[in-house]
């Protein structure tokens, strides 16, 4: 591991498509450690933004950029996990591979251990639960070695004890020092999991705050509204 | 000779593994086989690049080879036969009326077929894997293996097919192979000769054989997607 790629800056950033600014003037810094949440109503830009960040897609203004060469230093777990039509350790050997890990196997096994996923390793990755994809695909990201992880609504799918399940792993693995960017629609799991809050609404970046903060005392119109539940 | 003593005689034929017969048999699946594999080595890639890229023109591209697909195996004959005969570009080579050109008129038969359902399998997929591969850096022709091993029980049952395209085509084989006894006979010229001639055992024992074939290719295209349902889900 070099120098930390840290922190990420997002300096202006704009998404237009079909002449609408699906994302604008929208700058933010993502330090070392934490749990960073991005929190608005559908259609705020949340995804797109973790996909400029992660590199999927390029802004037409603006720009992100690291403190040093992040390429690989940084994994994604998307919406819908895309399981590929192999096991599940096949699946995290095959990341590996991609990167040219040193030691595709041995890695694959740690993940496998560290993730409590050893009892599935040989079944079709297309054939698990919903939770137990998401486990798997936070272990296949994990397993790449990143510094920071982006995490696209890690729950949106799942039912309320594989919910748990997840919510403790994220929980973990930013205690073991992993910087997590992550989106929900859940409030409730902003505020279990959130140490900073962004709150997006049509595009822009509203409110930049510590969870704590924004929870207890928003300081926006948009904010008090989208917390007590109106639609904005 | 009438028909249940014809099927008793091909029966016989097959169970005593008649020489000449065999002989046949073997020829068919050589260049069947050889075809196939032909076909699979240019489709595959190919099919994986069309997937795989954007240009002017494609579309028309993908138009006209899944059209292909429906190629009259006469024309795929009449095609090979202009290339190999003497006045035509491949004249030189010498190939016509040989097993060679039979391999060359199979090949242009199943060619289609692999490079269609290659890419149909490959661009299906493609949509499904993108943001994973784009974020592991496998994109372009870095996904193309990946793709191609996950599609791996579609594509076999493509190969399957082409293999069944391949095997039971007569016109083609039969235009530049020739029918030459013990060199360029296969079972389906040889059913159509010799029904002609009236040897109705060797024909019925060669159309049992291609049946089998048939009905065996069938149970293997079926029992891959079944495990590919079952294995790769």
């Amino acid at each position: 591991m070099g120098a930390s790629i840290l922190p990420l800056r997002a300096d202006g950033l704009a998404l237009i498509r079909d002449g609408q600014r699906l994302l604008d003037n929208m700058s933010f810094v993502i330090p070392q450690g934490g749990i960073t949440t991005i929190v608005g109503p559908n259609g705020a830009g949340k995804s797109l933004t973790l996909r400029l960040c992660h590199g999927l897609i390029l802004p037409d203004e603006g720009n992100v950029s690291w403190a040093h060469d992040a390429r690989l230093r940084h994994a994604m777990v998307f919406q819908q996990p895309v399981m590929l039509r192999r096991s599940v350790r096949a699946n995290i050997v095959h990341a590996l591979n991609a990167v040219a890990h040193r030691s595709p196997q041995e890695r694959a096994n740690e993940a496998l251990a560290r993730f409590n996923l050893n009892a599935l390793a040989d079944r079709p990755a297309r054939l698990l639960s919903g939770g137990e994809r998401q486990k798997l695909a936070i272990a296949r990201a994990w397993a790449l070695e990143p510094e920071v992880l982006f995490l696209d609504e890690p729950t949106s799918q799942l039912d309320p004890a594989a919910t748990r399940e997840i919510e403790a792993l994220i929980l973990a693995l930013s205690q073991e020092g992993l910087t997590i960017l992550m989106t929900t629609h859940d409030l409730g799991q902003a505020r279990r999991l959130a140490d900073r809050i962004l709150f997006f609404n049509r595009g822009r970046l509203i409110e930049d705050r510590d969870a704590a903060s924004f929870f207890d005392a928003p300081e926006t119109p948009q904010a008090r509204a989208f917390l007590a539940g109106e639609l904005i | 000779m009438d028909v249940t003593s014809a099927f008793a005689e091909a029966f016989s034929l097959i169970t005593r593994l008649d020489t000449g017969f065999l002989a046949i048999v073997g020829l068919s699946l050589r260049v069947t086989f050889t075809a196939v594999a032909l076909a699979a080595l240019v489709g595959l890639p190919l099919g994986a690049w069309l997937a795989m890229t954007r240009f002017p023109g494609r579309s028309v591209l993908v138009v006209a080879i899944n059209a292909l697909m429906g190629l009259p195996p006469v024309v795929a004959g009449l095609i090979v036969f202009l290339m190999l005969s003497r006045s035509g570009p491949l004249g030189g080579w010498g190939l016509l009326f040989t097993p060679a050109a039979m391999v060359m008129a199979q090949t242009l038969l199943v060619l289609p077929i692999v490079v269609s359902l290659t890419r149909a399998t490959l661009e299906e997929l493609w949509t499904e894997y993108r943001d994973h591969l784009t974020s592991l850096g496998l994109t372009g022709h870095r996904a193309i293996p990946t793709l191609l091993w996950d599609g791996r029980f579609a594509l076999a049952t493509g190969l399957l097919a082409g293999f069944g395209r391949a095997s039971a085509e007569v016109g083609a084989v039969l235009m530049v192979g020739g029918n030459i006894a013990h060199y360029t006979r296969t079972m389906t010229t040889a059913i159509a000769l010799e029904t002609s001639k009236g040897d109705l055992p060797l024909a019925l024992g060669l159309g049992i054989v291609l049946m089998t074939l048939t009905l065996a290719i069938n149970a293997a295209a079926y029992a891959a997607s079944r495990i590919g349902a079952r294995y790769a889900g």
